[in-house]
């Protein structure tokens, strides 16, 4: 603070206050009415105290009971494929990412930067520009409704190979003499030695990845038709296909919450790699 | 800048670079091709025939007033999402830089949106906003206005860009918040001293020297508000009423999976691979070299 502004600092925080009620309220209003029945919430106004409802509510949404007239899946099993989904995609990306960066930083072979450029034109190519013969590429090869066809096309990731690339390239190069002098292999050179080095990376990509992975849309709403494959962000989407009151707001906001709860607690307990992540990712 | 040191192996880069090369070239390339092929076919209903038309799909688009509207829209929207966004997170980032208390807990609050998956963004903001069980709408219809997006398209859009800018707040507001914290303690102090009240300091240092974060913010909201809204909007409006919220990514996947024009909409996405590319140029040659005074 450059000088003492007692009004000023009010201001801020007000503002900041005012921001994050903002923010905050429709979580709140969402977790409200999961802890209501669903008349209540029909009435209006709907009560803007959280109800007496939580535990009967979140087992109805867990084990799909709730009535309605939208989809009625068990969003358990939605929660599993949304996270074994967001698990492959993450880990996958930093794996496969971390072998061509190391592929393309330490070693000479021929059309090395043809490579590299072809996974830097992928930043130009999202699903959403080509969509259709994705889709037909997927269900050719069978992957229809199965977590292969849910994570393999979405695996490539240029943003992760640069951000490796340019850490590589910092690295010292005694470390790689040294290795040999000892007579390391690359492999080994890569496993006890790089990998470690990248850990604070690969910590700040897993968030920004994972949170990718869990809140994919448009690609799980092509390639999943059967109800035991949709991960949770679309089961809340067929949830609401019904008319407008005769939903069950309060079991379709439960699932909300319960589909918000993972990434939400990766970014909080890892804030620091997040931000991060998203700082470094972008550079 | 090159590794001096490097390993010596015929095959192992192969083998490394494989599975992302295999990825790539299935699901990228191979994909992208058949657009473009597609894009200057035109297939009978069944798929049974397929002829040459060169750029008949392309002209079509041009004359089809609905894809024009959703250009418009489309325009609309991201420059909506993106003006409204960005001016709110710097807003919210210049008293957060200010303060000393409290400063981690008000990052830590607003940051959570950016773990909602867009299409749950979408259904909170559709269930506030609904007009028979909604309690905005509620409220709203107490202050008179009725409230029904369902049939107002003004109201639609408004729906959607406040629910993607909601989603997007916490993302500028770091980036904001990282700028500012940035620039040099000294220079705010110097034009303290020459008497330049908060205000004067603002216009005339920090959103100055903020420039580049702007900027590049500005793409990166853009680029967000055509391509990764596509789950609000499925979730909010559906694109309706009408064709009022119906931006191009949404018409794309309408017409070639409900509509199944398969000509028509390779050529769409032809068309926007080409806004793609020039975003990321536009992205690359500026950003790189810092806009700034």
């Amino acid at each position: 603070m450059v000088e003492r502004r007692p009004f000023l600092t009010f201001l801020s925080h007000a503002v900041l206050i005012l921001g994050v009620l903002v923010v905050a309220f429709p979580l709140y209003l969402t977790f409200v009415a999961s802890t209501q029945t669903s008349q209540a919430i029909v009435q209006t106004p709907m009560p803007l105290l959280p109800g007496g409802y939580l535990i009967e509510n979140y087992t109805a949404a867990w084990n799909g009971t709730g009535g309605g007239s939208g989809s009625k899946a068990p969003v358990g099993q939605m929660m599993l494929v949304s996270l074994v989904s967001a698990l492959v995609i993450s880990l996958g990306k930093i794996a496969i990412s971390l072998l061509s960066a190391f592929a393309i930083v330490y070693f000479r072979f021929p059309f090395r930067m043809l490579v590299f450029w072809a996974i830097f034109i992928t930043l130009m190519l999202p699903v959403e520009v080509r969509i259709g013969p994705t889709y037909k590429v997927v269900s050719d090869l069978g992957m229809l409704n199965s977590y292969a066809g849910l994570t393999i096309p979405l695996i490539a990731s240029a943003t992760a190979t640069f951000l490796f690339r340019q850490f590589f390239l910092t690295v010292p190069e005694e470390l790689v003499e040294a290795a040999r002098i000892d007579g390391a292999g690359p492999m080994r050179f890569f496993k006890d030695i790089l990998v470690p080095l990248s850990k604070t990376s690969i910590a700040a990509l897993f968030v920004i990845q994972f949170i990718y992975g869990w809140n994919q849309y448009l690609w799980p709403l092509l390639v999943t038709t059967s109800e035991d494959m949709y991960p949770v962000v679309i089961g809340i989407k067929r949830m609401i296909s019904g008319g407008d009151s005769e939903m069950q707001w309060n079991i379709v906001m439960a699932t909300a919450v319960l589909a918000m709860l993972p990434p939400a607690l990766v970014v909080m307990l890892m804030q620091k790699w997040f931000v991060k992540g998203l700082v470094d990712t972008e550079k | 800048m090159e590794k001096r040191v490097f390993f010596r192996s015929n095959w192992l880069p192969w083998l490394l670079i494989a599975p992302q090369v295999v990825v790539i070239v299935l699901f990228f390339f191979w994909p992208a091709a058949q657009a473009l092929l597609q894009s200057v076919q035109q297939s009978d209903a069944f798929g049974t025939s397929v002829e040459f038309v060169g750029l008949e799909n392309f002209r079509n688009l041009w004359h089809d007033e609905t894809y024009l509207a959703s250009f418009y829209t489309t325009a609309v929207f991201s420059t909506l999402v993106a003006v409204v966004g960005i001016t709110v997170s710097l807003l919210l980032a210049v008293f957060a830089d200010r303060i000393v208390k409290g400063a981690l807990a008000y990052k830590t609050l607003l940051i959570w949106p950016y773990a909602v998956a867009p299409a749950v963004a979408g259904v909170l903001w559709l269930f506030m906003f609904a007009p028979s069980v909604g309690v905005v709408s509620y409220w709203l219809r107490a202050i008179g206005v009725d409230w029904n997006h369902l049939l107002n398209g003004t109201h639609a859009m408004t729906l959607v860009v406040m629910a993607a800018v909601w989603k997007q707040i916490s993302y500028n507001f770091l980036f904001f918040l990282a700028g500012l914290q940035s620039i040099p303690k000294s220079l705010i102090e110097a034009a303290a001293i020459d008497g330049a009240r908060p205000w004067r300091r603002f216009w005339t240092i920090v959103f100055p020297l903020l420039s580049p974060t702007t900027f590049f913010l500005l793409v990166i909201n853009i680029v967000y508000a055509f391509f990764d809204t596509f789950a609000i909007i499925d979730a909010a409006t559906q694109g309706g009423p009408g064709k009022e919220t119906a931006i191009l990514v949404y018409k794309v996947y309408f017409d070639g999976f409900k509509a199944m024009d398969l000509g028509g909409s390779a050529a769409q996405s032809v068309v926007l691979m080409v806004i793609v590319v020039a975003l990321t140029v536009v992205q690359f040659r500026f950003v790189e070299k810092k806009v700034n005074y």
